[in-house]
């Protein structure tokens, strides 16, 4: 058991970093884990059906991952994810590029371990 | 005894980067060439725009004050210049630049300037949309300009030539890194792991400070010293295509394996296909490693043959996009603010029937990322913005006299109207052959 309690669930923040980028209406978002350590974690918390399932409204297209093992880092490709992108979104942030931060904020999966 | 790296440096990452930190980085950086990535594909849209209106513009805005300050730097430092400010005016603006370097008493100076990317007036006017179903005729709005991405094989002319500046359009960013390279250490367009690797070093610095620390910081978790004066990159170049990207002492900023990696797939889909006009470069197994201070090598990027056809981007013309908001602070801020934007909405729609390609926000409470998530706001300083993209001037206007008239009869408390019309343009990407794109060179002296 860790010490951090249900009322202190872990997000993303905390063990990985990401930037954003965007080419028309897809948006991709790459996050890199500090410690190797957490990269299992990480693996377990952003899989491509758990990004999709928590912005159905946003992510109206598929989600791909890509894993690049020996560093430490999960590149996902939000295909629809742009309300339109930069060209017909009137989104303040059209490129999305504060979608990294959105990753970010997700909560980690650690009910799922033991 | 190896011989000495090649030394590539990046002194602006988009159109409007900064240029002071840039000069510093050609008086101090002892380069073999400097770049400046100026061009998106909305900026081209835009360039193309500029230059219908007067056919002496539709270059970079900020190329006068950048080679005013980078030019006599660069002859002092034997440092060759290789930019994309020449936007949708490759021409005028390597004779805007001629002129200054008259000026500036750098007689002798070669100046290169690359056309053939401009399919404005030759390019296929019904392509099929890449990666979206239609053609070009579906999107409805008029074409303002098409350009063909150009790689090494439009740059490496000018380089043979002698060139001291080399100005170009739409010449693709890794391009612009990969040709010097090329030229350099007698690299040819077979070896194809070279010029992954060659395009892996541009694709790390076409974005600037994005790989020094710039666009990285979040206090707490990843802190960056004195970002303020954050230097630009430099890459150090071996002939086995293996870099060190670092930056001059004394600047801002830092390099760091997590720098690396953040750019490392910057915009980037699947990291083992690339693709460049020059080659179909392979990220996947690069390798990364802290060798001191500020000093991080990436090796074993590779490479397979280039993409049989080139991208190139379409320019429309979108009309307009007009933007209006009205702050609300102190207790209930949120709810009057969201009173606010009901009222417009309603008023938007009932009095003129403005309902489509519409969007209200309330800044502070709700807006970036208003279709992901809901967020417990509780913050007591709100602002109502409202955007419109329209074809018609008179549409976006009224909705700046909606949202300004919030002032008098809008929720109590709401002040600070501001509001603003802009054009707006639309790009879309076609495929076209290679047969189709006649890259061509031209010398002027100074």
């Amino acid at each position: 058991m860790t010490a951090h309690g249900r009322n202190e669930q872990r997000i993303v923040r905390d063990i990985a970093h990401a930037r954003a980028g965007d080419k028309g209406n897809t948006s991709n978002v790459n996050v890199w884990v500090y410690d190797k350590a957490d990269f299992e974690l990480l693996k377990q918390s952003l899989t491509a059906a758990r990004i999709k399932q928590t912005f159905p409204k946003l992510i109206t297209g598929d989600v791909d991952r890509y894993v690049i093992e020996h560093l430490g880092g999960l590149n996902f490709v939000l295909h629809g994810a742009l309300e339109g992108g930069v060209n017909s979104s009137l989104n303040l942030d059209s490129h999305g590029k504060s979608w990294s931060y959105l990753i970010l904020g997700m909560l980690l999966a650690e009910d799922d371990q033991k | 005894m190896a011989s000495p790296a090649f030394r590539i440096g990046t002194g602006a990452g988009f159109s409007s980067d900064r240029l002071e930190p840039a000069v510093d980085l050609v008086k101090r950086g002892t380069l073999d060439v400097l770049v400046l990535e100026c061009l998106g594909e909305r900026t081209v849209a835009f360039a193309h725009r500029d230059r219908m209106a007067d056919p002496r513009r539709g270059y970079n805005s900020l190329l006068e004050r950048r080679m005013r300050a980078l030019l006599p730097a660069c002859r002092a430092a034997g440092t060759t210049l290789i930019s994309n400010m020449g936007a949708a005016n490759p021409r005028a603006a390597a004779e805007r630049t001629l002129a200054i370097a008259r000026e500036l008493g750098l007689t002798g100076l070669k100046i290169a300037y690359i056309e053939g990317d401009d399919l404005t007036a030759t390019g296929p006017r019904d392509g099929a949309l890449m990666d979206e179903p239609g053609r070009l005729s579906d999107v409805g709005m008029p074409i303002v300009g098409m350009n063909a991405y150009l790689g090494v094989d439009a740059i490496l002319p000018a380089l043979r030539a002698g060139a001291d500046v080399v100005i170009g359009g739409r010449l693709a960013d890794p391009s612009m890194y990969l040709a010097p390279l090329m030229h350099r250490f007698g690299w040819a367009e077979t070896d194809l792991a070279l010029l992954g690797a060659g395009s892996l070093v541009g694709h790390l610095m076409e974005c600037g400070m994005q790989i020094t620390g710039g666009y990285f910081a979040d206090p707490g978790v990843k802190d960056v010293s004195d970002l303020a004066n954050c230097g630009y990159p430099i890459a150090e170049v071996s002939a086995d295509g293996s870099a060190v990207i670092t930056k001059l002492p004394d600047t801002g900023g830092c390099v760091t394996i997590a720098t690396v990696k953040e750019q490392l797939l910057y915009e980037v889909h699947d990291p083992a296909a690339y693709l460049t006009p020059d080659v179909t470069a392979d990220f996947s197994g690069v390798n990364i490693e802290a060798m001191g201070p500020d000093r991080i090598q990436v090796s074993k990027a590779s490479g397979r043959t280039r993409p049989e056809r080139l991208k190139a981007t379409v320019g429309f013309d979108a009309g307009f996009h007009a933007e209006a908001g009205v702050s609300y602070a102190g207790p209930a801020a949120i709810e009057r603010g969201r009173f606010a934007c009901d009222i417009v909405r309603q008023r938007l729609a009932q009095t003129h029937g403005i309902t489509k390609d519409v969007r209200v926000d309330l800044i502070g409470a709700s807006s970036l990322f208003a279709t992901a998530r809901d967020y417990p706001a509780d913050t007591q300083d709100v602002r109502v913005h409202v955007a419109l993209r329209t074809a018609d001037r008179s549409v976006a206007e009224t909705m700046l006299w909606e949202v300004e008239s919030l002032l008098c009869c809008g929720p109590a408390g709401g002040g600070g109207f501001r509001g603003a019309i802009t054009a707006a343009v639309m790009t879309k990407s076609i495929l076209v052959n290679r047969a189709q794109v006649r890259p061509r060179q031209t010398v002027l002296v100074a």
